[in-house]
């Protein structure tokens, strides 16, 4: 018979279980393996590629949708870690069975019928291959191939040795008792060289007799041990076989469950399997049948470690042990993540956030969280004061740039940005490149004086420059006073949106110095021209300096804002509504490509003399 | 769980569903037959269904135990009226059966049919295939004609008509075919029919006994409709048992706990399914079975809390009777794949802390013994409870073998028995 595990041998890991894939490469490593165990993964939702470490070195491992596919790519692997779930771990195995390169299953599902198991079992055995499970852990080749997670912690796997070949065979039911069996053996004898648990179902798709009988004819394995438990026949096979010749190592055997004839009523253990029907399935009857045909029994599981250390010291007194080239494995590099959260390395942080934290159980606002936001019925007033102020804001002033939202959500579908959100719209674009092609004509011409004005009056009035004065100034200069002017409006005809800025900020504002200041020199401007108002954006601008004034940023902090440019970012979050409006006006009234007439442009082009 | 007992009535409305179906129409069973409850009179019944008052009736408890006739507990060719004082002077009646007590509480009524025939028939599964037993000659005395019995095996790969039952009458021959079929295709696990009889293809099943891979539901969830697994005959709950049991049913994590001797002596509270069981085989090998006081479990990386509610269950249940000798707590387990150990220790901590007046009054030793990610601070957590809070904490890790720590518990016990 051959053996399914070696150095070399590489598998097909089916289920996008990378923890386990990891862990897997991990032993690879510390095993000195050569090559990675695994070939590849499938992943029913997807194909691709995924990365773990080989070492400090990140490896790249295929994932194929199909089985087929990855059979065909990997004909190498000869054996399959089966994650499928209960509910489709036959249909998985089967076929799996029914590839010829595949030699070994291992199908760690629990909870599948029992008749679907027999099924498997007799398949696989018909197909000459091997299936470990279900219902298990699986097993470990020391040294050579770890199946899934078995053998736990990379230092677990050291303390027991299984990074390297030792002389006993184990085979248990349980896999839960996998690691401690590991620790007794490695700590007793010298080591395991296979150990493989069958699971705990009632019909395992191989049993213990068929590992025992594949390490009977390994000749690394001088000895075996074995852990059963009550329920079920499959001991007594193990017993034919010791009263037939067909195990001549040693074999030191113990059956789990002799606690079961103390418990008041028929007891189902957490094995599917472990429920004695009948005497002869009880753990004591099988536990002294085993002894009677010559295998080694304790009197108690306590006992077996002395049993496995007098039959190793035996075989070592008489040189029947395995040669084991005895090596110090090498450390595994700790995970970047794992050494943060342990606080072992520390980094530069590539950004630096001051505004909100996703982290934890939910989202925080400038170190609120949002359940609490939203309980105290805050407005979005509040929210732009966390989010672009950091502050908490009184009332009155998010009222107000409420109020400003309002007032500058729309401005019908002829002003630069609205027109070319529309002509983007009807060019078949859809919502969000239309809507940045209204927003970027946002500037100096269009929405930006809100900025200029908030800028130019601070500068003014922090400067202590009459009114007058600053008119003359901007005049030499030739600037035309961001905010004031309208094409329409006058100071009979005045703009009504300016009105309700004014009279709300005179009503609730404690002190509006700079709107004083910027109607002072509306004065002024006005008795030149009747249409030189303080406009809509002059007006807005001037007013959020007054805010920001009353919430208590000092002069030079106000100044840093505005650069950054949060007055025209009032502007900016208002007229997106408006624009979003148009986009999807436009998509709804489906309208055509735009192309501007040739009678609205002006076709003027140089003569060739003139070039 | 897999293979699970299911009522008597509960196998014969399967049957009497699916018996038609998979004789592809030759064979039908009445849907004659009853389960009267607490909860559900056979009053109630009679309202819907007329055969009750009109048949000629047996009744007998349906409770997963046997030998119905031989503990007096079936009626015979009975009215609906002696029927109903029956169940009546018996629903809630405490009896032993074998080893077990416990109150009847269910009650199967059907018809009474007068017949000639009885044959035996029984299913069960084997790893390789299943086992078909039938006898011509079925009833009560069927052990002691055990050699009319014949055998027949299917190959889990085979389908039954590869069998060769030449030698059985052709109706019934059809018959074993139909229910085998029924037995595979709904996963029983083991179907006994005995007696029964047939009589012009109407099957009338009088005694049956099944069980179901309740592991197949998710396949059958159709089929079997709302079928209930009941709890073995006699196995009732302690409070705190079935507070352990409640927990267990909402979480992901597992936590068992079974009462053996409320006044033993050595208490167990171990992590793990596989390594649980050998903690108490050790006990009872090392011949104090006597003085096991539960068997419990918690694995599957229960939270601290869960932890903590298990581990107080347990103090507090040790320390409700002080016992001269003292006590011993066994903290037990084997060596975790991934469970971070000193997380879960944290809630047995303080479970431990909370009861340590009881600890102390109640004299009680605690052995820890556990390995695994983190199992080294998980140590040194109970040992500093101990040495803080005065109560004597032995702690061992992998470099002691699982069960020794119980060796040295009742190493204790055995030197103060020889002074």
């Amino acid at each position: 018979m051959k053996q399914p595990f070696s150095k070399e041998t590489q598998s097909i890991i089916y289920g996008k279980q990378l923890k386990a894939v990891q862990r897997m490469l991990d032993f690879d490593y510390i095993s000195q393996r050569k090559i990675p165990s695994i070939a590849c993964i499938i992943d029913s939702n997807g194909r691709g590629i995924e990365t773990a470490f080989f070492g400090s070195e990140e490896i790249i491992i295929p994932v194929y949708n199909t089985l087929i596919d990855a059979a065909k790519y990997h004909p190498n692997a000869t054996v399959m870690v089966n994650f499928a779930s209960y509910r489709s771990a036959f249909e998985t195995t089967v076929q799996a069975l029914d590839i010829s390169t595949i030699e070994l299953i291992a199908v760690i599902a629990e909870g599948i019928p029992e008749r679907k198991e027999r099924i498997m079992g007799a398949l696989a055995k018909e197909k000459g291959k091997i299936i470990i499970g279900p219902a298990t852990v699986g097993g470990i080749a020391a040294g050579k191939f770890r199946i899934g997670n078995t053998g736990g912690s990379v230092e677990n796997l050291i303390a027991s040795k299984l990074y390297r070949n030792g002389s006993v065979g184990l085979v248990t039911k349980s896999g839960g008792m996998l690691n401690e069996m590991f620790n007794i053996i490695a700590r007793a004898a010298d080591g395991i060289n296979e150990g493989i648990a069958i699971g705990g179902d009632r019909y395992p798709c191989s049993s213990l007799i068929d590992h025992l009988l594949r390490h009977e004819e390994n000749e690394e394995i001088k000895f075996h041990v074995v852990l059963g438990e009550v329920g079920g026949k499959e001991e007594y096979k193990i017993v034919e076989a010791l009263k037939d010749g067909k195990i001549k190592k040693p074999l030191i055997a113990w059956v789990t469950g002799t606690c079961a004839k103390i418990f008041p009523t028929e007891v189902q253990f957490g094995h599917a399997g472990a429920r004695a029907g009948e005497e002869q399935e009880t753990a004591d009857a099988k536990n002294i049948a085993l002894k009677e045909v010559g295998a080694i029994v304790p009197d108690s599981f306590d006992g077996l470690f002395e049993k496995i250390k007098e039959v190793y010291n035996n075989l070592k007194s008489q040189g029947i042990t395995s040669k084991i080239k005895e090596f110090t494995p090498p450390d595994i590099p700790i995970d970047y993540k794992k050494a943060i959260k342990e606080g072992i390395v520390r980094h530069h942080k590539e950004f630096i956030t001051t505004i909100s934290d996703d982290r934890g159980e939910e989202v925080k606002y400038a170190g609120i969280p949002l359940s609490q936001i939203i309980e105290e019925g805050k407005s979005i007033g509040d929210i732009i004061g966390l989010l672009w102020l950091k502050k908490k804001l009184p009332e009155y002033a998010t009222k107000f740039i409420e109020l400003v939202i309002e007032i500058v959500a729309d401005h019908g579908p002829c002003v630069s940005g609205a027109h070319n959100a529309i002509v983007a719209a009807r060019a078949g674009k859809d919502l969000v490149s239309s809507l940045a092609s209204g927003m970027l004509t946002i500037g100096p011409r269009f929405g930006g004086a809100i900025d200029g004005a908030g800028h130019y009056f601070k500068w003014a009035k922090d400067n202590e420059l009459a009114p007058k004065k600053f008119v003359d100034e901007m005049k030499k200069k030739s600037t035309p006073i961001p905010g004031i002017g309208h094409r329409v409006k006058s100071i009979r005809n005045p703009d009504k949106r300016v009105e309700l800025l004014k009279n709300y900020a005179k009503t609730y504002f404690p002190k509006t110095e700079y709107l004083d200041y910027a109607l002072e020199v509306e004065k002024i401007t006005t008795a030149k021209k009747e249409n030189l108002i303080l406009n809509v954006d002059g007006c807005t601008g001037v007013l959020l300096v007054d805010l920001l004034k009353s919430i208590g940023f000092t002069n030079e902090e106000i100044e840093k804002r505005i650069n950054a440019g949060v007055l025209n970012a009032f502007f900016v979050l208002g007229r997106s509504i408006g624009i979003i409006g148009h986009v999807i006006d436009q998509k709804l009234l489906e309208t055509k490509l735009y192309r501007t007439p040739y009678e609205d442009v002006l076709y003027t082009l140089p003569k060739e003399e003139e070039l | 769980m897999a293979q699970c007992g299911i009522r008597e009535y509960a196998a014969k409305k399967l049957l009497s569903k699916y018996i038609n179906e998979y004789s592809s129409g030759k064979f039908q069973y009445k849907d004659e037959v009853a389960l009267v409850t607490p909860e559900n009179s056979i009053e109630t019944i009679a309202e819907k269904s007329n055969w009750i008052k009109e048949k000629r009736l047996v009744v007998k408890p349906d409770q997963l135990f046997g030998k119905r006739g031989k503990h007096n507990l079936i009626l015979l060719n009975t009215t609906y009226d002696e029927a109903k004082q029956w169940i009546n002077e018996n629903m809630g009646k405490v009896v032993e059966i074998g080893k077990t007590k416990g109150p009847l509480t269910r009650f199967l009524v059907e018809p009474f049919v007068p017949h000639s025939k009885e044959y035996y028939i029984a299913i069960k599964t084997e790893q390789c295939g299943d086992k078909i037993f039938f006898s011509e000659t079925g009833g009560v005395e069927i052990e002691e004609n055990w050699e009319k019995v014949k055998e027949y095996f299917v190959p889990i790969l085979e389908s039954i008509d590869i069998v060769n039952f030449s030698t059985v009458d052709e109706t019934i021959r059809e018959f074993i075919k139909a229910l085998y079929k029924l037995f595979v295709e709904l996963d029983f696990t083991y179907l006994e029919i005995n007696p029964f009889t047939i009589i012009n293809n109407e099957v009338i099943p009088l005694d049956l006994v099944a069980r179901l891979d309740d592991t197949a539901l998710f396949w059958n969830k159709d089929k079997w409709g709302d079928i209930e697994f009941p709890t073995p005959f006699g196995r009732t709950f302690t409070k705190e048992e079935q507070f352990i049991r409640d927990m267990d049913e909402k979480t992901g994590a597992s936590l068992k706990l079974t009462l053996l001797n409320p006044k033993g002596r050595i208490w167990q509270m171990v992590a793990g399914g596989g390594a649980s069981v050998v903690y108490a085989d050790t006990v009872v090998d090392l011949g104090y079975d006597k003085e096991l006081a539960n068997y419990g479990e918690y694995s599957g990386n229960p939270s601290e809390e869960e932890t903590y509610l298990y581990a107080k269950n347990i103090l507090d249940l040790m320390t409700r009777e002080k016992n001269p000798k003292g006590k011993i707590l066994i903290i037990g387990g084997g060596i975790a794949n991934f469970t971070d150990v000193a997380k879960t220790f944290k809630g047995i901590i303080r479970a431990i802390r909370e009861y340590k007046d009881k600890i102390k009054e109640n004299n009680v030793k605690i052995y820890v013994r556990r390995g695994g990610p983190n199992y080294k601070q998980g140590l040194a957590l109970m040992k500093n409870l101990g040495e803080e809070i005065g109560i004597p904490i032995e702690v061992y890790g992998p470099e002691l073998h699982m069960t020794r720590i119980i060796d040295i518990a009742l190493k204790g016990e055995r030197d103060e028995t020889a002074i």
